[in-house]
């Protein structure tokens, strides 16, 4: 019965930029209704591994499969024509660390965009979705600003938003706070928080320890590429396994201390 | 004075139809070297050097052509290689060669001045192909490129006088009729100088409409 609840499973991933190897053997499960953290240093692969789920990066080895399909490679082990590559990302939200909202769109715009012209799904019915989701984030009285006229906490809620327009099955943060003014931040991570009560499936790349500690369901700790570390997130904060853990933990809590975070 | 331009008044059809010569002149110019332009872009970005290479010879030397030369090379230099056009396609084809030269190398700035990571959401949320292009590239590349690419029409508009030289009966070659069937340069000229603005006018409306779209979504 479990395998039907996995929504997606990360099997010996691997992934080099020319002598740099980012990824290496990185493995990851991820159940319906799970919010997985994904923590560790600047550059220990924490983002590629991220992108290569919806193939935004190609890994050099490994499988990443959604909802049991191999994404990036159909049946015959060739890569996957654009169209069935498109299928797959539309059920996979992403939000950026910078945004990435549409400029030229408003923020009513940004949502519908995917729906109306990728997933092909009527108009009215975006249409109301997105409102709903706009006042779910907050910012339904936003809907025609465009997202230039928008603070980072605002534009980083219409992120999520978006992504959440396409019906997800799995979403995706790539270090979503990291851009955003300290006071900013709370923000977005109640709406993350909401998100992971309501048992949205989510994979957080993040730096915000406390966020992590009381919303996730499971630690990933990567370190140069390498799954060092992963666990129940009370175990993990309290009882670090490995040295690279701790150190880590050390810094985090050293940069609390000294009011940095 | 008051009499030469009830003169010129009095050839208005041949002064209009050199306008609307010039304006199908300009319009098919700027159409089909923005066209070309886009075309030409990717090449000028692309990684192979030989590709980029060629299209980076080819952007410069036009830029470096005086425009009046290249229309002489065009109508009278290629009849020796075999290829004789008449005045319009001679005319059209050397403002539309030339003026893609320019075309490219502004979308090519526009485009390397975009952010990478709008576009890269598209990708992500299952653009691909032409839709990505249509729905997330183009358009605020044309916002933001729209001030330019105003400016190149006029450019064109502009140039296309030149093409007086080739016998093109477009409003330069209109103005110099009549101003040679009755002696009234000043009126001639000066009437055609007005309907050349009364063109660029027409553009301007155009690129300030096209910037005030952009500057609400800046």
């Amino acid at each position: 019965m479990a395998a039907l609840n996995k929504v997606l499973d990360v099997a010996g991933v691997s992934k080099r930029f020319g002598a740099n190897e980012v990824l290496s053997d990185v493995s990851l499960q991820v159940d319906k209704g799970e919010t997985v953290c994904v923590l560790g240093p600047s550059g220990s692969g924490k983002s590629t591994l991220l992108r290569c789920i919806n193939w935004l990066e190609r890994p050099d080895a490994g499988q990443i499969y959604l909802n049991g399909q191999r994404v990036g490679v159909s049946g015959a082990g060739i890569a996957m024509s654009d169209r069935d590559l498109s299928k797959i990302r539309t059920r996979v939200g992403m939000v950026f660390q910078h945004f990435a909202l549409w400029p030229h769109l408003t923020v009513l715009q940004n949502l519908m965009e995917a729906p109306v012209q990728v997933q092909r799904r009527p108009k009215a019915e975006v249409r109301d979705e997105a409102l709903a989701l706009l006042e779910k984030v907050g910012l339904v009285e936003k809907r025609d600003a465009f997202p230039s006229r928008l603070s980072g906490g605002q534009k980083q809620r219409v992120g999520i938003a978006r992504a959440l327009a396409m019906r997800p099955d799995l979403l995706l943060f790539d270090e979503p706070t990291s851009a955003l003014d300290p006071e900013l931040v709370g923000e977005v991570l109640v709406v993350m928080r909401e998100l992971a009560h309501e048992g949205m499936t989510m994979v957080i790349v993040t730096h915000e320890m406390g966020f992590a500690r009381e919303a996730a369901t499971r630690v990933l700790f990567l370190d140069r590429g390498r799954n060092v570390e992963s666990g129940p997130p009370e175990q993990f904060f309290a009882k670090p396994e490995t040295e690279r853990a701790r150190q880590f933990l050390q810094r985090y809590a050293g940069d609390t201390a000294n009011g940095k975070h | 004075m008051i009499h030469d331009f009830g003169i010129v008044w009095t050839e208005r059809a041949l002064l209009l139809s050199g306008l609307a010569n010039t304006t199908i002149l300009s319009v098919l110019a700027a159409i089909a070297s923005l066209l070309l332009g886009f075309a030409l872009t990717p090449a000028l970005m692309s990684k192979h050097l030989a590709v980029s290479g060629t299209a980076r010879v080819f952007v410069d030397g036009m830029r470096c052509v005086p425009f009046l030369l290249f229309a002489y090379i065009v109508y009278y230099g290629l009849p020796s290689l075999g290829l004789r056009w008449d005045n319009w396609t001679s005319g059209l084809f050397a403002l539309i060669v030339y003026n893609t030269a320019y075309m490219a190398e502004t979308l090519r700035g526009a485009w390397v001045a975009q952010p990478r990571e709008p576009i890269e959401a598209g990708v992500a949320f299952g653009f691909s192909d032409l839709k990505l292009f249509r729905r997330i590239i183009l358009p605020p590349l044309l916002l933001s490129a729209g001030p330019v690419i105003g400016n190149q029409t006029i450019q064109i508009i502009k140039d296309s006088a030149f093409l007086t030289i080739i016998a093109l009966p477009e409003l330069t070659h209109a103005a110099s009729s009549i101003q040679s069937r009755h002696y009234v340069p000043f009126a001639a000229f000066i009437t055609a100088v007005f309907l050349y603005w009364g063109l660029c006018l027409v553009v301007e409306a155009g690129v300030n409409s096209v910037g005030r779209l952009a500057e609400a979504r800046r």
